[in-house]
């Protein structure tokens, strides 16, 4: 098979360019295979994060031809042939190098969140609850934190609203928020700390979303809804209008 | 001299992965301040990955259950060389870890009952594995980091440990360096606990990350603990293996527990033709039978596909040579054919995209190509089966990197249990440890600079080994020296060339600055890999038998005599020695219960 070409940011915070490598292509070979050949042999301090090179751990995360994806997710094959591969680190996050950015702050925003409150057991020493109940939130635990969506959000990428969590946030709560278990009320937080009104429901989240996570319907409009419905918030019923709006803010943000 | 940070905890944990949180909520919870330092970013270690379950002995998916079988199960699954005291306990202790998780906010999957759903799985005698779906590690590292970033500990995430710090014949902290920026930092601490995985880094195809080197068997052996077993490799049945760049990549054994079969080129239900004697009272022995079972009659016995993977990795290898293989070289396994397409993507769901994303086949309708991949050392460093300590004062081992529970070969989901059941105990000990000593150990100066020399050492000098060319050698020795199948004249070769890759290794280069250089980190990892390679090598050359993980084509048979004995390697007068140490005696009403009629 003929070599592909890649273009890699190389640099650090003070500053840094597209670097040119030629890499062998072989069946099946995603972009991590060639970050990984042009660290064995062109560039060995090329720096970039990863582990499980099977879509399961969230270490990977880069922008590929502009999109923020997992370089382990993504096939060689499904790129357009005859052009160079751009691989770039997420542009939300401050860079540390070349494709490794810092990403603490999601770290940070995770602890602010009050932890899982459980209910008491039933008498047998048992918690009893029905798959079906579970499933809701088990979409929301497959969750990598791979910070995709982070990227993404323009709230947090283009506005820099660093009082909006994010969507990977707003997962985690709704999470927390709809387990059957939890006897917690964060909804104020919700609101006031996580900024949940923020989101105006572009939905380009969840498009990213490797684990496709219904980002925004299943954990974001829900969280809403719940805000509303305990401030009664003059302000929900401006989202509600966004909301039925959401075709046309979509173009307007991206 | 290097500057470096000083860091000072009561207690260091080194890995963050299930054992090494588990480890620091319980030491937290004794009172002490706790650090937990880690490799790579928090939630990313090894046990996000895993996928089939945990296995715990909670008799809700069958109430025959009890932990005396699994017990016995996870005895005869290590071929009898566990430890018992390790087993008792893990098996004892293993439902109240898993329920605790619970409590913590864990999502397992239901029976219609209400409770938590139980899996089949290769060796274990009852459905026994709590899971979420193919995706449990997931949801147990994050349950345990949710839980555990509200407990008082500090996190140092991204951070390499490269030495452990001594006063004299006691621990006193480590020292390591951060990744991003390569600056030194010094623990110090008055215990310490190992928490950092597994080896498969030693072999091309694994089903390990770029952190498994070996990192803690190596600090432990260089501050003079003692490890066990480390002939012990468990090779997984089934990896995949085409394309070539998913080859290792996991398929959970849950595949085969949910009813999955192994077939070979002629479409042949292989197993059936390798039960060994050991297990055949409890496996079926017709296509019939295993197909009731699968259905659910409590009477069938457990289908041959499901039996131990030391059992199943081989026998996939010898169909292969028998020119039965698929076309890349490895088996068929099929689920299509057994169950439902939604159920399958129910059940199996990150492995019908991983399939699909990567190797272009719908497993609900076409059969996957597998063969054996590196997954999981069973040795590892020596420890006291209560209170996880090692043989070095103050030095305590959990997880993958510590050994005993799962002797000569591990049964699949007894991983996940050892890591919160042992987890939790070292945590507790190490902190019980440190609250009995009033003052913090002294730092000693030499040791820090030696280390610091040690790691900087690629930076200098005017070698010309590149790491990566290193570590793809290094892989290539292990495999043919001392991989799935051994031999005498190859684990001679083996030691040999691992010498020379030792001598290769001082030579060692790298290119650019300490500001997060891979190729610097793989320089720094490549010493452990290389120490731990030559304790599997030497351990394997001096075990003349077969027994689980390990295969030796000249000693084809299990030895009584090698039954008795534990191999351990240590570090005297600079030189790796190994000693034959006699197995801890098992009481009485242990030994009886590794006789259980069927279906007691
Ligand atoms: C793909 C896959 C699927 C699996 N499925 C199952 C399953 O279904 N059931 C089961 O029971 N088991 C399973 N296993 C095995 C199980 O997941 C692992 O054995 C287990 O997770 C190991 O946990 P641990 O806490 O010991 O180590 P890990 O989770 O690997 O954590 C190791 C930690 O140590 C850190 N570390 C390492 N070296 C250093 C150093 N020098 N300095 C600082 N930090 C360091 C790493 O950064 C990491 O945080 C699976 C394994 C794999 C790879
Ligand atoms: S829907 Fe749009 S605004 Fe809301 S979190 Fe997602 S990307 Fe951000
Ligand atoms: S929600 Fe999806 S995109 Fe966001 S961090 Fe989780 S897995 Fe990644
Ligand atoms: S390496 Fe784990 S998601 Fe890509």
């Amino acid at each position: 098979m003929a070599d592909a070409r890649l273009k890699v940011f190389r640099g650090t915070i003070e500053g840094g360019a597209l670097k040119d490598y030629q890499v062998p292509v072989f069946e099946g070979m995603v972009v991590l295979d060639a970050i990984h050949h042009i660290q064995a042999h062109d560039a060995p301090d090329l720096a970039c994060r990863w582990n499980c090179k099977a879509g399961k751990c969230g270490s990977c995360s880069a922008e590929v031809n502009g999109k923020p994806s997992l370089m382990c997710m993504t096939r060689m094959d499904s790129l357009p042939a005859g052009r160079p591969i751009v691989v770039e680190p997420m542009r939300r996050f401050p860079l540390i190098r070349d494709l490794v950015t810092d990403v603490s702050w999601n770290y940070e925003i995770n602890k602010r969140i009050k932890p899982f409150k459980p209910k008491p057991r039933e008498a047998d020493g048992t918690y009893r609850m029905q798959q079906m109940d579970v499933e809701r939130i088990q979409e929301f635990h497959k969750c990598i934190e791979c910070f995709l969506c982070q990227d993404t959000c323009h709230v947090l990428r283009d506005h820099r609203r660093y009082e909006f969590a994010g969507p990977r946030f707003m997962i985690r709560l709704a999470t927390l928020a709809m387990h059957p278990l939890d006897t917690e009320n964060r909804l104020r937080e919700i609101k006031d700390q996580f900024g949940v009104g923020y989101c105006n429901i572009t939905k380009c989240c969840t498009e990213v979303c490797p684990e496709d996570i219904h980002i925004t319907d299943n954990a974001i409009i829900p969280l809403k809804e719940r805000v509303a419905g305990e401030f009664y918030d003059p302000l929900a019923w401006l989202w509600r209008l966004v909301r039925g709006k959401k075709a046309d803010q979509r173009s307007e943000v991206h | 001299m290097d500057n470096y940070e000083v860091c000072e905890h009561d207690v260091i944990v080194i890995g963050a992965g299930g054992a090494g949180l588990r480890a620091a909520i319980e030491a937290s919870k004794e009172g002490v301040s706790v650090g937990l330092v880690c490799k790579s970013l928090l939630g990313k270690a090894h046990t996000v990955m895993a996928e089939g379950g945990v296995a715990a002995a909670l008799a809700y998916a069958d109430d025959r259950d009890n932990w005396q079988i699994h017990f016995r199960d996870t005895m005869r699954g290590g071929k009898m060389l566990n430890n018992w005291r390790m087993a008792q306990l893990h098996a004892q202790e293993a439902p109240d870890r898993v329920k605790e998780l619970e409590e913590w906010g864990a999502l397992f999957d239901r029976l219609p009952d209400g409770r938590i759903s139980q899996r089949n799985f290769g060796g274990h005698r009852y459905p026994r594995l709590a899971h979420v779906g193919d995706r449990t590690g997931l949801e147990m590292i994050r349950t345990l980091q949710n839980h555990g970033i509200h407990q008082g500990i500090q996190v140092y995430m991204e951070c390499t440990i490269v030495e452990l710090l001594k006063e004299g014949d006691r621990i006193a902290g480590a020292i390591g360096y951060w990744r991003e920026t390569g600056v030194f930092v010094v623990f110090r601490a008055k215990a310490v606990v190992l928490c950092t995985g597994g080896i498969g880094k030693a072999f091309r195809v694994t089903s390990n990350s770029w952190e498994y080197t070996g990192d803690g068997q190596a600090l432990a052996y260089r501050a003079g603990a003692d490890l066990i077993d480390m002939e012990f490799v468990q090779f997984h049945p089934t990896g995949m293996i085409w394309p070539p760049s998913v080859q290792g990549i996991l398929v959970t054994e849950g595949v085969r527990g949910d009813g999955g079969i192994l077939q070979n080129s002629k479409g042949e239900r292989f197993m059936f033709n390798y039960i060994p004697e050991m297990f055949a009272a409890e496996t079926a022995d017709t296509e019939e039978e295993a197909a009731r079972w699968l259905k659910g009659d409590k009477h069938a016995r457990r289908p041959p596909d499901l039996l131990t993977r030391d059992v199943v990795a081989r026998a996939i290898r010898s169909e292969v040579r028998a020119g039965r293989g698929s076309p890349h070289g490895g088996a068929f396994l099929n689920v299509y054919s057994q169950l439902p397409a939604e159920v399958i993507r129910k059940r199996l769901p990150s492995m019908y995209h991983q399939f699909k994303k990567l190797g272009d086949v719908d497993i609900t309708s076409q059969p996957m190509e597998v063969g054996p991949t590196a997954h999981y050392v069973m040795g590892g460093i020596r420890v006291n089966p209560d209170t996880q300590e090692s043989t070095v004062q103050g030095l305590f081992a959990a997880g993958e990197a510590a050994a005993g529970l799962h002797g000569a070969n591990r049964l699949g989901g007894n991983s996940l249990s050892d890591l919160l059941v042992f987890g939790k105990r070292a945590g507790e000990y190490a902190a019980k440890y440190a609250k009995d000593r009033s003052s913090g150990p002294r730092i000693d100066e030499g040791q820090v600079r030696e280390a610091q020399q040690t790691a900087l050492a690629p930076f200098e000098g005017n070698g010309t080994e590149n790491p990566y060319t290193l570590l793809r050698d290094l892989q290539t020795v292990m495999e043919e020296g001392a991989g799935i199948v051994r031999n005498k004249a190859d684990l001679e070769q083996g030691l040999e060339n691992l010498k020379k890759l030792v001598a290769r290794h001082r030579d060692v280069k790298v290119e650019g600055s300490r500001h997060f250089n891979p190729g610097w980190h793989y320089a720094v990892d490549l010493r452990n890999l290389m120490t731990v390679s030559q304790a599997v090598a030497l351990c394997a050359l001096n075990r003349e038998e077969s027994r689980g993980g390990h295969t030796r084509e000249d000693h084809p048979d299990s030895v009584t005599k090698w039954e008795q004995v534990n191999s351990v390697v240590r570090l005297r007068n600079g030189e790796m020695q190994l000693e034959h140490a006699r197995r801890p005696d098992m009481p009485d009403e242990l030994k009886a219960l590794l006789t259980l009629p069927e279906g007691a």
